[in-house]
């Protein structure tokens, strides 16, 4: 069954709400009675020091860890439990702190990965490839194709992704969460490791995937200046718990986030 | 001269309307997009191009008006300028990786009214410097993506203008007769077009060059070359660069054959595999670009496939320039070239993309021997050609059968060159230049009072072939302290021929000995790195490693074996080099944009390190700045250590000349 569309709600209205989330493994506490909300159309950053809890937490909001407390309201519909394929299936896509492509397979096929959930034809259609197999199949092809435009990708189409440099890698990641075409998109530390140039471009491609396809963004970012110029609002986590949400310039200004930033004497 | 070109065919916009009656159905450009190839015929050419200038013209684009045009080879921007000459405005393209400063220079210079611009960024460039240009008044774009909000006053899509103009075509009979009218107005001495120097000396120049010369210039190329309408060309040089502007636009026209453009700027050896040209120019560091990757690629190959392509290399270097020059060649020698061709030769061009290329040429720089005598060897009939921007590009090319790596060929058909006193080439050509755009000084110091133009160059006709011969910039060619000739741009070629090196610069007028500075190339030197197990983290570190200048130094003491051997320039062996820490780069001004060295401002940027080769010291420090290419400045500093290399010693001249 599949979540109700996204269309349904307005820009600007809350996309998907955390509530009260604990999480822990044995005895660490990884969140504690976390609470926050994503709006519609936004771009929201989740920031926090080494450990805070922020991968924690996408994994939480994509189904691949379940929290002992609290619920997810995602498109107004509320669970505790959720598998990541129903997160997927349900309009959630994300991108991998690591890069997670599939080494041997070229760019385009890696994109055209993240049309699966898409396809409707079973296995044995789309082997014979003909029919409505095919022109199903040249559908998805055309998305993807929009896709390599869009992020301009087309030199390495059909190169294998080990070849690739890691800035090109981080973008054909982009690419097949973009596939999905998300509701609501996940991203890990989308530009670790990456030079300025590639940081820059990056982040061009971030605001024009919120700006023309009006997908809604959360991100996990280290660098500073890039969350301040990207994100509409920022959560701070610090050893599990939220100690600051507000915008940039708040954030900035709270002594809070200083103090677990910069670290005080106790 | 101009007599040759008829009335009804002497301007570009008349030749399209010719072509699509002659050619209508037949193929005129191909774009990729979205991962597919699209074709538009002659006819729906002249459709598109007609609808663009009615547009163009309902945006205020008026006879003798100049429009920018800025991006990359995409078939709406050769379009614009088609549909700017029709309306009897001037086309002026510019180079698309020009930084905001550079365009802004160009785009005022050259009072331009409207621009059309490949996307966002070439916008945002021209925008951010709207304050020197006041004459700017609309822009058109190609590629909305990113554009959606910005202010459309006087911003519009390419396509609306498009569909603007079609539809009121459609509707106002008029219209359409006062833009036929318009396009038989045209006549040949109309200026077509100004192009705009890469500037290796100084600001950028731009070179006006008429509507009927163009035309007279190209139907010599197309005849010498025999082009037609079946020929398919790759359009991926730079638009603003004479070259492509002659080969993909002008040569198109007269000969009506088909233009490919590349999908992007990034794709076009893939696209030029996919497409299978059959006249084809590229600048020699592509062809070396690409026996690199070759020769990289064989290194991981087996054992079996490398020895099979060791073994017919070596045969094609033995026959392989023999037959195609037409010479006599033992059976023997023939079979097994014809047994290479199957086996090794065509699976090989057909990699790259050169299995249908009946004409292929090269120029903008020497190419070292073993690489142009590599490509015809293989059976690829590439060529050299000398010529400038002045000259819409033609001075001098190689004919069929006649090819000699170190000369650039006899005068072409219709071109009268006459070398100069001071060795400098001086011609006067069909295709040859009005004046520099608003700057008659210089076109006064160019052109000689009987109407030759200067080249610039130094050079010679070769006794024994009658071919020219071309040894550097005239007013490069200098002389060590003891006065031995020292031709700068000869020994840097040399080095240049080695694949461990991108880049050389040669120092030596008015000092003791010559020395250099290297450039090592990423790709050739990486992978012998890998291969070596040498580890590095920057491009920084890898061209100071030792181990890098012991390969270097190797290279040049060959260098100075091979210079040794003719008396004339054995005096100039290099003695000193170093590696620079940095690739030179166009945006911090130390090449062109058509990657040629300047090598006075090079001097000047790295002074210590000039001082360090020759003052004897084994290193220098150094800090320069460089530019983003968004324009933002940092700085690099390093230490770069300076080497000697031993020369040949110099026998003493055989008793004096008579």
């Amino acid at each position: 069954m599949r979540a109700p569309a996204a269309s349904d709600i307005a820009a600007g209205e809350v996309l998907l709400s955390v509530e009260d989330v604990t999480l822990s493994f044995g005895g660490v506490v990884a969140l504690r009675d976390v609470s926050f909300d994503i709006k519609k159309g936004e771009i929201r950053a989740i920031i926090g020091p080494n450990g805070a809890g922020k991968t924690s937490m996408l994994n939480v909001i994509n189904g691949f860890y379940q929290p002992q407390k609290g619920s997810i309201s995602f498109k107004g519909e509320t669970r505790t439990k959720m598998r990541p394929y129903d997160a997927a299936d349900g309009g959630i896509a994300r991108t991998f702190q690591n890069v997670a492509l599939f080494k041997g397979m070229s760019a385009l096929d890696n994109i055209l990965a993240g049309r699966t959930l898409k396809m409707k034809r079973g296995w044995f259609w789309q082997m014979l490839r003909i029919g409505p197999a095919l022109t199903e199949e040249i559908e998805h092809r055309k998305r993807v194709e929009e896709i390599i435009d869009f992020l301009e990708i087309q030199a390495i189409r059909k190169v294998p992704v080990a070849r690739l440099p890691y800035g090109l890698q981080k973008r054909v990641e982009l690419g097949r969460a973009l596939a999905m075409e998300p509701d609501l998109l996940l991203l890990d530390e989308p530009m670790a490791g990456m030079n300025l140039e590639e940081k820059e471009d990056m982040s061009r491609f971030i605001i024009d995937v919120n700006d023309h396809y009006g997908t809604t963004i959360a991100l996990i970012e280290h660098d500073m200046g890039v969350v301040m110029d990207l994100s509409d609002r920022v959560v701070v986590l610090d050893h599990g718990v939220k100690i600051a949400d507000a915008t940039p310039d708040e954030v900035k200004k709270d002594q809070a986030v200083i103090d677990a930033y910069l670290g005080v004497a106790h | 001269m101009a007599s040759r070109v008829s009335a009804d065919a002497d301007t570009f916009p008349k030749l399209l309307v010719r072509n699509a009656r002659a050619f209508g159905e037949r193929p005129a450009m191909r774009h990729k997009d979205l991962g597919i190839w699209q074709t538009w015929t002659w006819a729906q050419v002249l459709d598109e191009a007609r609808a663009y200038a009615a547009g163009l013209h309902r945006l205020g684009v008026r006879r003798s008006d100049t429009v920018a045009i800025v991006g990359g080879n995409r078939p709406r921007l050769y379009w614009s300028v088609t549909a700017a000459q029709m309306l009897g405005a001037v086309p002026v393209p510019v180079y698309a990786d020009a930084v905001a400063d550079e365009l802004a220079y160009v785009l005022a210079h050259a009072d331009v009214r409207f621009a059309a611009v490949e996307d966002q960024e070439q916008v945002d460039k021209i925008l951010s410097v709207s304050d020197r240009l006041p004459k700017l008044e609309k822009l058109v774009y190609d590629e909305p993506k990113g554009l959606r909000d910005y202010d459309h006053a006087n911003l519009r899509a390419i396509d609306d203008v498009i569909a603007d103009g079609r539809k009121a075509l459609a509707e106002d009979g008029k219209l359409a007769s006062w833009l036929d009218a318009e396009i038989a107005a045209g006549k040949g001495s109309d200026v077509s077009i100004i192009l705009y120097t890469s500037g290796t000396t100084g600001q950028s120049k731009g070179v006006v060059l008429s509507a009927e010369r163009c035309i007279a210039a190209a139907m010599d190329t197309v005849a010498f070359d025999r082009l037609n309408e079946r020929d398919e060309a790759l359009s991926y040089l730079p638009m603003a660069w004479v070259g492509d502007h002659y080969l993909n636009y002008a040569q198109q026209f007269v000969a009506a054959f088909c233009t490919a453009c590349t999908e992007t700027r990034d794709t076009a050896m893939a696209d030029l595999r996919e497409i299978g040209p059959t006249f084809f120019f590229a600048p020699p560091r592509i062809f070396e670009q690409m026996l690199t990757r070759v020769m990289i690629r064989m290194e991981d190959a087996g054992v079996l496939k490398r020895a099979m392509f060791r073994y017919f290399i070596g045969v094609a270097r033995r026959y392989g320039e023999a037959i195609l020059n037409g010479q006599p060649v033992p059976f023997a020698g023939r079979l097994l070239y014809a047994l290479g061709l199957l086996l090794v030769y065509g699976p090989l061009k057909n990699v790259l993309g050169l299995s249908k290329v009946r004409v292929a040429y090269t120029a903008g720089e020497a190419i070292g021997p073993d690489l142009f005598s590599f490509y015809r060897s293989l059976g690829l009939n590439l060529k050299q050609l000398y010529g400038q921007t002045e000259a819409f590009l033609y001075v001098t090319a190689q004919p069929d059968g006649q090819i000699y790596a170190d000369t650039v060929g006899p005068a072409m058909p219709n071109v009268d060159i006459r070398i100069a006193d001071n060795g400098e080439v001086l011609f006067k050509s069909p295709g040859m230049f009005v004046s520099y755009f608003k700057d008659d000084l210089k076109t006064g110091e160019t052109m000689t009072p009987d109407g030759y133009v200067k080249t610039g160059d130094a050079g010679f006709f070769d006794a024994k072939t009658g071919h020219l011969k071309i040894i550097d910039r005239a007013k490069d060619v200098g002389k060590l302290r003891d006065g031995t000739l020292f031709p700068p741009k000869y020994i840097e070629n040399k080095l240049k021929f080695y694949p461990n090196i991108r880049e050389a610069v040669a120092y030596g007028d008015g000092r003791d000995f010559v020395a250099v500075m290297i450039n090592i190339d990423l790709t050739a030197v990486g992978s012998w790195a890998e291969r070596n197990n040498v580890v590095y983290g920057s491009y920084q570190e890898l061209a100071g490693h030792p181990l890098v200048y012991d390969m270097i130094a190797k290279n040049i003491e060959e260098t100075n074996r091979s210079l040794a051997e003719d008396p004339v320039t054995a005096g100039a062996q290099v003695k000193r080099f170093l590696i620079l820490h940095k690739e030179l780069d166009a945006d911090d001004g130390e090449v062109t944009r058509t990657q040629k060295v300047r090598r006075g401002f090079v001097a000047e940027r790295y002074a210590p390190l000039i001082a360090a080769l020759y003052d004897g010291s084994a290193e220098a420090d150094i800090s320069t700045e460089v530019t983003f290419e968004d324009g933002r400045k940092g700085s690099i500093s390093a230490r770069v250590k300076v080497r000697d290399v031993a020369t040949v010693p110099v026998k003493p001249a055989m008793g004096k000349a008579a």
